[in-house]
């Protein structure tokens, strides 16, 4: 089944389940042992909801992003995004999905060397379809004036912040965040969480974001606690806090 | 790093084998030609002469120096050769009939010599026999001055003499229209009215003698008898186009295995700079542990050798193998008797020697440096690579190019001695395809001048004496013959200074139309009434230039001496000779309306009549058609191009292959984490493709113009190595030759291209993402 693009944006109605996911498997086969990284997810992400996932190393937090991302596909289940299946989409289905809906941020930035931090944006800008200038979006994480930099020159927040840029600067449905902060040092990966935070509250793009720290969590519409390749735990904090008031 | 092993294992492997293969050929050739020539007593200085009495044989063996003397009677004559309609010429050579002629002794290949008393018995040339399917016991007929005779084949043989066959005047062999044959001194003589004579003569010289003074005391004793001046072997003809052959071989293999070398070095360099990039934390590791550098340099050699070892031992195999291929094509095309292979151990090991030297050379700097490396630093990834704005961005293209253009231009900028190596890598692909081409398309263009320019007749013919001129008329009025010219020829040795050179002065009609001079540009040229026009390259042999005046010394005739000035120069590929206004010659042989030959323009249609006609005139010696000449050339050139342009082609797209795929194997390691990240981003296969391949379209493209541009300069190169009085190569290639040159490269690097793209599919995109760069 092909993807098909041009489809009603999710952001108008609050309730729906942006994705869905059930009785989600993944096993990696490695040689003779068989490993179990994800035993069975159910899960909904709705419109324009922050999500943090937290969990142990090795818990399958990356695991269940990338499959929601469209980098992997599951080894039994369904994923849902929308009012598609994206668990039985071919290579080339999910290479446009991930093109026109996810924006990813990881924690080692994953720039393009060879290409200013403007230019990194417009690598992708060049290709959606109702991008923002790569402009707009290095000022949506305060990069305007370092946009001739070069990835070599910039600082590794700066660079991260490049990478948010980059990822919302299509204007995704969802922003995907694997450790965004997993590299900074603490007052850096504020700032980067602030723009995380900026964009999802300004754009409605529905976030997700892995960490280990669970101070984190404070910022999230919801916490899922991922063990053992399972959910195990979901919360909702009572007081959402801005990343500036948080500190580990 | 197995497929780049390999490729540039395969890249030694063809310079090696170029090597091996021009060497082993020329071994073998050199080793057969001089145990060819010790057998059968090849002579090592040769004269012909109008008719000397027998006696004087004791004077020439008593001149200091000579070993063996033997003389001999030589005559050009026409054949006639059953159902072969064209006319056929022959030289006929006296052997004695007791079968012990002292040099230059016949290689039997059939049949017997000739038996004492009989008459009529002939030795012919293998080739000739075996071109008109004739077996000892057939006959065939000649006209031995004037008079028809039929021959009886009885054996056929090869001749150190005749390695090269080619009729006085052609170009290419044609064993169908010249054979050379061997009849019984006592009977030829007596066609010849040679009895107790002889006009030929043939000696062997004592170890140590001086040729020159031995010609020197020769010349004079023969001038009495009408002697054209004596040469040494080095000139004798079939001797001559033999050693230009073989210092073409071994000037080729001088020029080729460089390049390969070259291009193998500079691919293990970049291969092992990755490498060892890519060890930096085990070469860490390693010295923490103690090993010393010279450990680490080892381990990394031990690599650099294995593949090249791998190169040069098939390399070696290979070249050996195409070597012996060759010298085989070359024993058949110069109809030698047997083929001694010789495998010379030295030169393998030389071979060994340099391929091992250009792959350390190509790898030294690397791993040096990787042994330099203190194990603390080694820990650490290497620095950053920094970027730049490409050049061609700054020059106010940046507006317009995409990101993944940028992408490849800034990463071809980031490293230009790699990138410039590589372009000289595929350019050296292209160049080596056109050397393939090269001689194919530079004769070719040297037929279509000596044949579509200079000579324009339909048949040439030569008397077998001067010959009044009133034999015109005759020629003129047999049907189907549309327009006669004709010509006096008469061998000369020219002098300017220090410098002489024996040659022919051909008188020619002042206003010709079959057969014309071409000045440089090749336009025809007026031959003036007065003076003698040199070939250009017979000029820069002799020092003189237009208006100097040149000593002639004919050696025929009365033997005039004289100065004439050097009235103009033309332009000429094949041999070298003067010319004059024929009756200007006339005169100055003090000789009336004499003729040599003519040219002869037909009606095709008549042509059977006009050959029956022309093997019957009594002093008709030799018959050339210029069709035939034409198609002689390209059988030559299918029997001994093609293997070189097989040969070229094969190994050219090697490089090609070799260069285009390493950088492309290369540049996914460099770059696999950049392109797994974009497709992570939603870039499409066909996209990250365009970044990795775009890079090495790009490098190609730019490789072409200057890849031919290379392929010129070694062709002019070859052909520098070309300029001697036997023939002038220029510079020719036909836009054929171009256009197959980039074919060929383009069809390589698209391969390559290909193959290192399905690796695209296999980009681990997940595990990009867990590591730092
Ligand atoms: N490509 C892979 N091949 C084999 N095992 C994997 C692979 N990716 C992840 N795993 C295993 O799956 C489990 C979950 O991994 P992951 O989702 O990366 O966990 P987390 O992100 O929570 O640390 C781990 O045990 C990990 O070793
Ligand atoms: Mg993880």
């Amino acid at each position: 089944m092909a993807y098909a693009s041009g489809d009603a944006p999710l952001n108008q109605d609050p309730h729906r389940a942006v994705f869905q996911a059930r009785g989600l498997c993944k096993v990696y086969q490695m040689g003779e042992v068989a490993v179990q990284a994800l035993r069975g997810v159910d899960l909904d992400l709705h419109q324009g909801e922050f999500v943090v996932f937290l969990g142990p190393s090795g818990s399958g937090k990356s695991t269940l992003l990338n499959i929601l991302g469209g980098l992997d596909t599951p080894t039994s289940g369904t994923v849902r995004y929308a009012d598609h299946d994206l668990s039985v989409y071919d290579d080339a289905s999910l290479t446009r999905y991930r093109r026109e809906h996810v924006g990813f941020v990881f924690q080692f930035y994953n720039l393009i060397p060879s290409l200013t931090a403007r230019e990194n944006v417009a690598l992708v800008t060049e290709i959606a379809a109702d991008p923002m200038t790569p402009e707009e979006a290095l000022a949506l994480v305060d990069l305007a004036e370092r946009m001739n930099h070069f990835p070599a020159q910039l600082s590794g927040g700066e660079q991260q912040r490049v990478a948010i840029a980059r990822a919302v600067a299509k204007r995704p449905a969802v922003l995907l965040c694997d450790e965004p902060t997993g590299a900074l040092d603490v007052a850096t990966g504020i700032k980067v969480l602030e723009a995380i935070a900026r964009i999802n509250r300004d754009l409605g793009t529905t976030t997700a974001v892995i960490t280990h720290n669970a101070v984190i969590g404070d910022m999230a519409d919801r916490v899922i606690h991922l063990s053992n390749g399972l959910v195990s735990i979901v919360e909702c904090p009572a007081h959402k806090k801005a990343p500036r008031e948080l500190s580990w | 790093m197995k497929g780049q092993a390999f490729a540039i294992a395969a890249v030694i492997l063809c310079g090696v084998a170029t090597y091996v293969m021009f060497l082993t050929t020329l071994d073998a050739l050199k080793l057969t030609r001089a145990t060819y020539y010790a057998e059968n007593r090849f002579g090592d200085v040769f004269a012909s002469l109008k008719r000397a009495p027998e006696s004087l044989r004791a004077r020439i063996a008593a001149i200091p120096g000579v070993a063996q003397v033997d003389t001999r009677v030589v005559a050009d004559v026409n054949l006639d050769v059953a159902e072969f309609v064209e006319p056929v010429t022959g030289r006929l050579i006296s052997i004695s009939e007791d079968g012990e002629h002292a040099l230059n002794l016949l290689h039997l290949r059939a049949g017997r010599l000739v038996a004492p008393g009989r008459e009529d018995e002939v030795v012919v040339s293998e080739a000739f026999a075996e071109a008109h399917g004739l077996q000892p016991g057939d006959n065939l007929h000649a006209i031995l001055n004037g008079r028809r005779k039929q021959l009886t084949l009885v054996g056929t043989a090869l001749s150190p003499e005749y390695i090269h066959q080619l009729r006085p005047g052609g170009v290419f062999p044609d064993y169908q229209r010249y054979g050379v044959m061997w009849m019984g001194r006592v009977a030829l003589a007596k066609a010849y009215d040679l009895e107790g004579a002889f006009n030929d003569v043939v000696l062997s010289l004592q170890s140590g003698a001086n040729t020159q003074s031995v010609i020197d005391e020769l010349d004079p004793l023969l001038e009495t008898y009408g002697g054209y001046g004596a040469i040494d072997r080095t000139d004798q003809r079939s001797h001559r186009f033999l050693s230009e052959e073989f210092r073409q071989l071994e000037h080729l293999s001088n020029m080729f295995p460089s390049l390969f070398l070259g291009v193998a070095a500079f691919l293990l360099n970049v291969v092992t700079s990755r490498l060892i990039g890519m060890q930096r934390e085990q070469i860490a590791a390693l010295k923490a542990f103690g090993y010393g550098n010279g450990a680490v340099m080892w381990h990394y050699l031990k690599l650099v050798l294995v593949i090249a070892g791998a190169g040069i031992i098939g390399g070696i195999a290979f070249g050996v193998w195409l070597g012996e291929q060759l010298a085989g094509i070359y024993t058949e095309f110069f109809r030698l008797p047997y083929l001694r292979l010789a495998l010379d151990t030295q030169m393998l090991v030389v071979a060994t020697l340099i391929s091992s030297a250009a792959a350390v050379a190509g790898t030294l700097f690397a791993v040096s440096r990787a042994a330099r490396l203190r194990p603390a630093e080694a820990m650490r990834p290497e620095a950053p690579v920094r970027y730049r704005v490409s050049l061609i961005e700054r020059l106010g293209l940046r507006r317009w190019l995409g990101q993944p253009t940028r992408m490849i231009l800034r990463h071809i900028q980031r490293r230009p001695v790699k990138s410039l190596l590589t372009i000289i890598g595929i350019a050296v692909a292209a160049g080596i395809t056109m050397t393939g081409r090269f001689q194919n398309d530079t004769v070719r263009y040297m037929v279509d001048v000596q044949y579509g320019m200079a000579q324009r007749e339909d048949l040439s013919l030569v008397f077998i004496e001067p010959t009044s001129r009133k034999a015109q008329f005759a020629l003129q009025s047999l049907p189907g013959v549309l327009h006669t010219e004709v010509f006096r020829s008469v061998p000369v040795r020219l002098r300017h200074e220090q410098r002489s050179y024996r040659t022919g002065i051909r008188g020619v009609e002042p206003s010709g139309d079959l057969q014309r001079l071409l000045n440089v540009n090749l336009q025809p040229v007026d031959l003036p009434v007065e003076g003698v026009v040199l070939t250009d390259f017979l000029a820069t042999m002799l020092e003189v230039r237009v208006g100097d005046s040149l000593m002639v010394e004919v050696l025929e005739g009365s033997r005039p001496v004289r100065e004439v000035t050097v009235a103009a120069l033309v332009k000429e590929y094949l041999g070298v000779s003067g010319y004059m206004d024929l009756t200007a010659l006339n005169r100055f042989m003090g000789e009336g309306p004499a003729i040599s030959g003519a040219y002869l323009a037909v009606d095709k249609q008549a042509l059977p009549e006009i050959y029956a006609a022309l093997k019957v005139m009594p002093r008709v010696a030799g018959v050339t058609l210029r069709e035939q000449e034409i198609k002689n050339f390209n059988k030559t050139m299918a029997e001994t191009m093609l293997f070189f342009t097989y040969v070229a082609t094969l190994f050219a797209m090697v490089i090609a292959f070799g260069v285009v795929y390493n950088s492309a194997r290369i540049a996914l390691m460099e770059r696999g984490r950049e392109l797994a990240s974009l497709r992570v981003l939603g870039f499409t296969r066909a996209e990250i493709s365009y970044i990795l391949l775009g890079e090495l379209a790009a490098l190609t493209l730019v490789a072409l113009p200057l890849g031919l541009l290379m392929g010129r300069a070694l062709c002019d190169m070859i052909a520098q190595n070309l300029q001697t009085d036997l023939y002038r190569v220029p510079l020719i290639l036909d836009p054929a030759t171009y256009a197959f040159a980039a074919t060929v490269v383009l069809v390589s690097a698209v391969l390559s291209g290909l193959l290192v793209r399905r690796r695209l599919d296999e980009l681990d995109l997940i595990a990009v993402l867990k590591t730092r760069e």
